[in-house]
Order: C-alpha cells, then structure tokens, then sequence
C-alpha cells in the first residue's frame, strides 16, 4: 500500500524537486516520466516537463547517442520551467549517466542501475574505468540498486519471457520514486491495466515490479543521505485542472474553433517531427466536425488544405519547419486568393533535418518572410503549452475574420512538454462568425469589408456567384486577371494593410512584469516564456530594474511596442535562434535590441538569462 | 439562375477573351467540354474547374464555373481537399503533360490510387507551352528542343501506363479535334471516383503535328482504334484490321483479317474491365487506343471519409467542448 500520509506528513519538506529520469530509448523513459507527471498533478503540485528524446526511434542499446530522458520540475509553488539542474537523476545505464551526469547539481542524488553496467556497455558508453567504483561519482549522494535483478525476481511469478520481464525495469524505478516523494500508485496502476488490457500478465507484472520499487524503499537499508521527502501542495488558482501539452492543446483549440464557428474544419498534413502528433489527436476528433488527411507529402498536405478552404471548410495545416520551406510557394497562393488557412509550424532544430527532436526558434524569419513576393501573412506565437488552445482558437479567428492564412508557431518544447492546465469553461468561448457570401448583385471575388480589407468569401456551390480565382494577380475590381502596374501596386499594398488591420483585434504591447521604464527590456517570444519570466523575478528581487514583455503577436507587431521600448535604457532579447526576432525589432521599430541567441536545441535555464542581464547591467555600469 | 431552365453550351462560356495561340489543340478541347456540361450538369454553381500551370491550365478562365487555376503541379492535391469539404461539388482537374506528370507526378500517383471523385483532363502536347518549347516527359527521345539542341536523350513515360500503375479505376483516351471527345468526356463524368483521360493535343508552335499519324483527315483514321465494351477490337479504312493476343509473348499484336489465315474469331473483344487488357491497349504498334481503356468502378475516396466521419459521430456522439476538456485525470483545486 502507499505510504500512510500520516508518514508522509513527519518526511523532510521540499519545495521544489528536479527528477531526471534517463535510459536507453527502449527503456520506457518517455512513458515513466509522463506517469510521474500525472501522480505528481494528482497531489496537487505545480509542475512542468521536458521530454529529451533521441531521433532514432531505438537506437542500438546502450550507446549515448539512444539517450531518451524527461525531466520533470514540481512544487509547492508557482513553476513555469522544467528547471535548470536536476537535483535526482536516474540513470538506467552507462549511457545514460555519460550522457546526463554533467547536468546533476553537484551534491545531487544519483541513482544508478548496476544491474547495467556491464564492461559491454561501459565499453559502448566510452568509460574506460566503471564510474560506479573509480570514486569519479564523489561529491553526488549515490545510490546504486541493481534494478534489472531486482525487477526480474519481482516479476518472475507472471512467467514472462525475458526481454518482457526486463522492460518492467522502468516501473520499478517508478515504484522507488513514488516512495521517495510520497506519490499515490493507483493512477499508474489504472494505467497499466488500461494500456495491457488485451495481456493481462504484462499488467500484472508491471504493477508488480512498480510495488516492489515501493517495497524497496521502505524496507532497504538506504545511506542516511537519502531520505523520502514530501513536496506540499501549491498554491494554484481554484478551479479544475488537468496536464496538458502543446500538441493535445492545440488539437483540442481547433475542435472547439469548429464548434464554435460551425463550420467544417480541414486538416492535412504529412507527418514530421514533432507535429505528427497534432494529426493523431486531430484524428481522435472527427466528431467536432473535423476532417483529417494524411497527404502524400508536405505540399500536397497545405495544397489540400487550401483546397478546402476554397470550398468553405477552414483549411488547417500543420508541419515543422523544413515542411514550411516546402509550402511555401501555396502558401503565397492562399496569401494572393485571400483564403483562410492556419499553418501550424512546430519549430525544431535547422537548418535542413537539423535536430528533428529538439527545440529551436529559428523558424521566425521563415514565419514572416519566407515567400517569393510581397508576401505577408500574420504571424502569431503562445508562449505555454495551455496557451496553444486559445492560440488555435484566435488564429482561425483572425483566418476567417481577415481571409488570410495564419502561421501559428509553437515549437518542440511547447508541443511537448505537459504542465497543468486549469481547464477553461467552454461556455465562455466566444463565437467566430462566419460569414458566406451569397449575393449575386454586384459580386466579385474582391469585394472587400471596409473596416477590415477582407474579401469576400463565395464558396463553389452558391447559384450566381461562379468565379474563377488564382495565383496569377487579378484586378481590383472585376477580379479577373491583371498585368495592369497600378492595379499590382494597388494590390500589394492593399494585402499588406490588411495584414496590419489585424492589430484590430489584437491587445496593444503589454508587459508580462515590472514596471513601465527602467534600465532592461527583456522582450522574448514563444517558449522562452517560462525561463524569462523567472529569471526577470529573481532579478526584481535582488533589486535590478528589469521589466519582461512576451511577444505573442509576431506579425503584425503590436501597437505601442516602440514606445515601450524607448522607455528602457537596454533592449535584450534571449531568444532560441541566431538573433532572429531582435533583427526584426531592429528593422521594424529603429530599437537597439540586443540579441541574446541560445542554438543548443535546449531551452534557455533560468541562470543563463539572470547572468546576461547581470553582465549588461554591470558593463553598462562601468562604461558610466 | 433557376435550375428548371435547361443549361447550354453558352452558359458555360465565361466573358474571359480566350488566349491560346491560334490554332491550338486546347480550342477544341474547350469547346468539347463546353458542349458536354449542359448534358450532365443539374447545377452550373456545383462544378468547379481546378487547375495547375501551364497553356492548359489556362482552361479554368474561361469556364463560366467556379474556377481555381492554382500551383505548377498541384491542382490534384488541391482537388481533394476541396472535394473532402464538398463531395457535392462536381470537380474537374484540367493539367498537362509537364504540369501532371513532371512537377506533379506525385500527386497525380496518390490522387488516383486514392480514387478520388475527380475528372482529371491531361493535355498531352508532348512539350512545354508555357515557358516556350523545352521538352516534356512525354516527349519522344530526340526531340530537338531550346533545352535539348542535341535531342532529348530522356525515355518519355505513357500516361495510361503511369495511371494505371497508380491503381487508375477509368483510364480513357481522346485527341483534341476529334469528334467522340465529347463521348469520352460523359463516360468520365459518368464514373464515380478518379476518371483518367488522356487528351493528345497540338501545340502548333513547339511541337506541331506530334499526332498527325492519327489526326491527319486522310490517313488518320487508319491508325485509331475506337474502343467499345463488349466489341472485337476491329480498325483500318475498311476495318480489315484487328488486335490479337499472341500468347507466347503475351503482347498484343496488329493483324489483318483474311491474311496469314486470321479470321474475326482471332480478334481480341474489348472488356473495359479487364486491366491486363487495358496496359496491353495502352501502347500499341502503329496504332493508338481511343475511348474507353479501363472502366472498373470501386468507392471513391470521398465516400469512404465521409462515411467514416460518419461512423465516428454515430460511435463518439454529439460533440461537447467542455466533454474533451474534462476528459482523462482531472484534479480540483479548492
């Protein structure tokens, strides 16, 4: 059984706990992280993840480069990181300790499975001599369990065949964790039974092997270092929440978009890491009214997709991006036919394949200029995983609103880490209106609303409004074809207005934190949010003047930006790229912003943002 | 615009100036399809015409239809997605040699293997209009050409062959200024799922007389073969000749009724259902296949999404938002 909270009450209370659990990317990492994650919502805590998984789907065993790793920060408080340091790292193997070690807080726990470190994948690992005996994990609280031994006498019972009864090694490791932090079992166990519903014994043996993880914890004869702890509940805002990453939110943010819109909705896409899974949760939907296509490849996949919107579906598309790079001629399609279309872009590590699983920025410049011609389109970016359901919501407002296609840029970290989400009440979403054309008198393609610039959307099917529309420019008016000067000038300006008419509806340039002048700006976008935030508190409470402003609207800026900025001696702009977004800012508003650019594919720690403005604060200090 | 009123030709002309190159292929194609419309469309407003680049894709301009000239290869893909949001729309893909077997070969493979709902009208000049005379992959190896001065040395691909390769369920083919053009184009409109016709035209600038073997007035005739379902394979002025199956090289082969003892008994009938025929028919000596190659129905695309849509309301129920969002573990913080 759990242990009695009345023991859990008496353990030593932590505030905050970094767990980072690591194997080989067989070794069933991803999933004992994710279960960590929701016994740890379950009991109340603030928490957020960050899943590290290699791109090979199972890399040979043992070597560093099959590394998978998730890392999971929960408190008693308000987090918005996965944290900087883990303060737990458990390593499955040789590998994995290699790979992970450099990054354990220096007195850390470390917790290792012996039952692994055979010379074979010591030797596949790079270690000449066995860490575990040559005293180079000094300095770390070390506990070394031969988890695989273990595992397999807990399991042996079930009768599994061998390679079923080691993969049950994770869940051992999960047991000892739920006992070191006090976490409730029975939601993995419920787990289990529902994932090995159709092979019971292997349900049963998981659970087994999970109890006497517990078992262990309790019963062994652990250093006096290393003792159970109990982190308390955090102080959240009431209400009703649940965990929830990026992808799943902004799956679920476009089935209520169909609801709320009442139309049909349209996704196509071609699976790339690491949006493939925005097409399986969309998939799951169909019943909101929202049809899935697996196309035969990027292009085909938006080509579909605009299709539908000509036909008065909104067209969804969604890729990372080397797929933008391939849509973007239909993108500049959609751009000149004035169609209504979200491009999801799930940006990861480039340029090329670069870094398929990893997180990166680099895509902002792609977003906002990547097309042949006069091309612009608005450009929108959450900074949360929970943002992306209002962020799925506003961009297919402002499709079908403006008539124009939409990138929505999110990235590897966002659409995969969970954190908690407070469920918001669907009753309040506000409607998006549609409006079809069916007037005969006086139509053309082009007939614009006068506040917005938006034209007109006459879908095949409606008697007397048979139109032709296309790549090639059209006349103002007539909407038919146009090589006239006046009338492309006239046009492009116009397309670009109405890009900019989109600030309508749009919040001017607000500040995340601090007060409205001082010495720093710190402006970041994206999933950067969290590291920002944090870094720009601590550095408010050593008395620094540092004020946060989180861009969520990329494309068109929003108002008051410049204004804001001229209030700040220094402009900085932490950002997952090579400077990006502090050139845009640069180009767009005549700010001096500072690029701080990270191209690790990791996102930022909160340490590295606190030093760099540290660093400008004190340069600047000395050049007085 | 009252659907009592019965359609004609000329409420399928658009007030577009046409602009093809006088005496081009296209001319005809338009006006064979113009012809037809009024004949199988209940509702102009329901058709639509989508289209890729080059001289062919021109054609949606000048259709009084909705209309979507789109991408350099793309119009397929585009077709389905605007069929899936619609599967009452009646949509036609007008492409070319370049448009649909070049730069977009891939989606003209997948748009046929899937059956979508679809006409999709190929152009085969047998060479780049649009941007001025190169060759095209279905030009013939040698063409002298802007981009080939020393002849192409590329082996062209047959376009019947390409889709029935690509799981093609009605493979047809026509010639520009033929007069069973129109025929050609009911049976596609008439298929349910991808309908495939392949229509030889003339480019009269880079590529003229290409088809003269068999659009020549005199000696044309003597080289088409009109196919009919259910009728031996029979052509020639004085319809003298025949396809016969040699069953040692399993080729279909030309010969002459009366000469070297072949009687009608040896002439193959056509079955339109049967592909190993219609690939035989697909390339044949001194002769070309015209009308229907293959015809063998099966669900469209379309009607399988739809369907399982379906399926999914009726297994998953009324949608609800706030159902979704408190799906799974859920926790309450006081």
């Amino acid at each position: 059984m759990d242990t009695p909270s009345t023991e859990i009450e008496k353990r030593e209370e932590l505030e905050s706990v970094v767990i980072r659990f690591a194997g080989d990317s067989g070794d069933g990492m991803q999933i004992t992280g994710t279960q960590f994650s929701t016994a740890t919502a379950l009991m109340g805590n603030d928490l957020s993840t960050f899943p590290d998984f290699p791109a090979e789907i199972r890399a040979p065993a043992g070597t560093t480069y099959g590394v998978s790793g998730f890392q999971i920060h929960f408190a008693s408080h308000d987090i918005k990181t996965p944290g900087d340091e883990p303060d737990v790292l458990v390593a499955m193997n040789p590998a994995a300790l290699k790979v992970n070690l450099p990054a354990l807080k220096k007195g850390g726990l470390l917790i290792v499975n012996s039952g692994a470190f055979s010379s074979a994948n010591l030797e596949k690992a790079g270690y000449d001599k066995d860490p575990l005996t040559d005293g180079s994990l000094e300095g770390y609280r070390l506990l070394v369990i031969d988890i695989t031994k273990l595992t397999l006498d807990a399991v042996k019972p079930f009768k599994l065949g061998a390679k079923d009864a080691g993969r049950c090694k994770n869940m051992w490791t999960l047991g000892l964790m739920y006992w070191l932090y006090g976490r409730d079992r029975q939601p993995s166990i419920d787990f289990l039974r529902a994932k090995f519903a159709k092979r019971p014994e292997l349900a049963e043996a998981n659970i087994a092997a999970l109890n006497a993880g517990h078992i262990y914890g309790d019963t062994a004869d652990l250093p006096t270092d290393i003792t159970p702890a109990r982190v308390p509940r955090a102080e959240l805002a009431p209400g009703k929440y649940r965990t929830i990453d990026g992808n799943q939110a902004l799956a679920w943010g476009f089935a209520a978009a169909a609801q709320l819109s009442k139309i049909p909705f349209f996704y196509g896409s071609y699976p790339i890491t690491p949006a493939s899974t925005l097409l399986h949760h969309l998939a799951k939907l169909k019943h909101f009214g929202v049809t899935t296509f697996q196309a035969e490849d990027e292009i085909a996949a938006i080509a579909s997709a605009i299709g539908a919107s000509f036909g008065g579906a909104l067209g969804i598309t969604g890729t990372s991006g080397p797929g933008v790079a391939l849509k973007g001629e239909a993108i500049g399609l959609a751009i000149m036919t004035e169609l209504p279309l979200v491009i999801v872009d799930v940006q990861r590590g480039g340029p090329s394949t670069g870094l398929p699983t990893k997180t990166e920025q680099s895509d902002l410049f792609q977003a906002v200029w990547g097309r042949n011609g006069d091309a612009p389109l608005p450009v929108i970016a959450p900074a949360t995983p929970g943002e992306c359901f209002d962020f799925a919501i506003l961009a297919t407002r402002i499709a079908i609103k403006y008539m124009t296609p939409v990138i929505l840029l999110t990235d590897g970290f966002i659409a995969n880490s969970a954190e908690p989400w407070r469920i918001p009440d669907a009753s309040k979403l506000e409607p998006i209106e549609v409006k079809y054309h069916t007037d005969p008198e006086g139509f053309s393609p082009f007939k614009r609303d006068p506040e917005t610039l938006a034209r007109v959307w006459a879908k095949p099917g409606t008697p007397g409004l048979e139109h032709r529309i296309g790549g090639i420019e059209k006349d103002s008016n007539s909407g038919h074809i146009s090589y006239d000067p006046a009338n492309h000038h006239k046009m492009t300006l116009t397309r670009a207005q109405k890009v900019q008419n989109v600030r309508q509806i749009l919040p001017p340039a607000t500040l995340e934190q601090g007060e409205s002048q001082g010495d720093v700006l710190v402006i970041g976008w994206g999933s950067t949010y969290g590291a920002i935030s944090q870094a720009v508190e601590q550095l408010r409470k050593r008395g620094r003047r540092v004020s946060h402003l989180h861009l969520r609207h990329i494309w068109p800026l929003p108002a008051g930006l410049k204004e804001l900025c001229g209030r700040f001696d220094q402009v900085v702009v932490p950002e997952l790229n090579n400077g990006q977004l502090a050139r845009l800012l640069r180009a767009e508003l005549l700010v001096d912003a500072q690029s701080f650019p990270k191209i690790a594919g990791q996102p930022f720690k909160i340490r590295e943002i606190v030093e760099e403005i540290e660093n400008r604060l004190a340069q600047k200090e000395v050049s007085r | 615009m009252s659907a009592h009123v019965p359609l004609t030709r000329k409420d399928f002309a658009s007030d577009q100036e046409v602009r093809w190159c006088p005496g081009c292929g296209d001319y005809a194609i338009l006006a064979a399809v113009q012809r037809v419309l009024p004949e199988v469309v209940e509702k102009r407003e329901n058709t639509v015409f989508v289209s890729g680049i080059g001289c062919s894709s021109r054609f949606p301009y000048y259709m009084n239809t909705y209309g979507f000239h789109t991408i350099h290869g793309r119009a397929p893909a585009i077709a389905t997605g605007l069929k899936l949001a619609n599967p009452e729309l009646d949509v036609w893909v007008i492409t070319g040699d370049g448009d649909g077997l070049s730069i977009g070969g891939n989606h003209f493979l997948h748009v046929l293997r899937r059956n979508v709902d679809l006409q999709i009208l190929l152009f085969n000049n047998q060479i780049y209009g649009l941007t001025k005379g190169q060759y095209s992959p279905t030009s013939v190896v040698g063409k002298v050409t802007p981009s080939t001065p020393f002849g192409s040395v590329d082996a062209p691909v047959i376009p019947a062959q390409v889709a029935l390769g690509a799981a093609a369920r009605f493979v047809a083919r026509g010639f520009d200024v033929s007069k069973e053009l129109p025929e050609v184009l009911r049976r596609a409109h008439q298929h349910r799922g991808a309908s495939f016709v392949e229509i030889l035209q003339n480019c009269p600038v880079f590529n003229d007389g290409a088809f003269v073997q068999i659009t020549d007035r005199k000696e044309g005739p003597a080289h088409q073969l009109w196919l009919e379902h259910g009728k031996p394979m029979r052509f020639g002025v004085n319809n003298e000749k025949g396809i016969r199956l040699n069953p040692k090289t399993l080729a279909a082969e030309v010969v002459t009724i009366g000469e070297d003892g072949v009687t009608e008994d040896d002439i193959l009938v056509h079955d339109e259902t049967n592909r190993t025929m219609a690939w035989l028919l697909s390339s044949l000596p001194g002769v070309v296949a015209l009308g229907v190659l293959y015809c063998d129905p099966a669900p469209s695309y379309d009607s399988a999404v739809v369907a399982q849509n379906e399926l999914a309301k009726n297994k998953l129920g009324e949608p609800s938002i706030d159902a979704l969002l408190n799906s799974g573990e859920t926790w309450t913080v006081q």
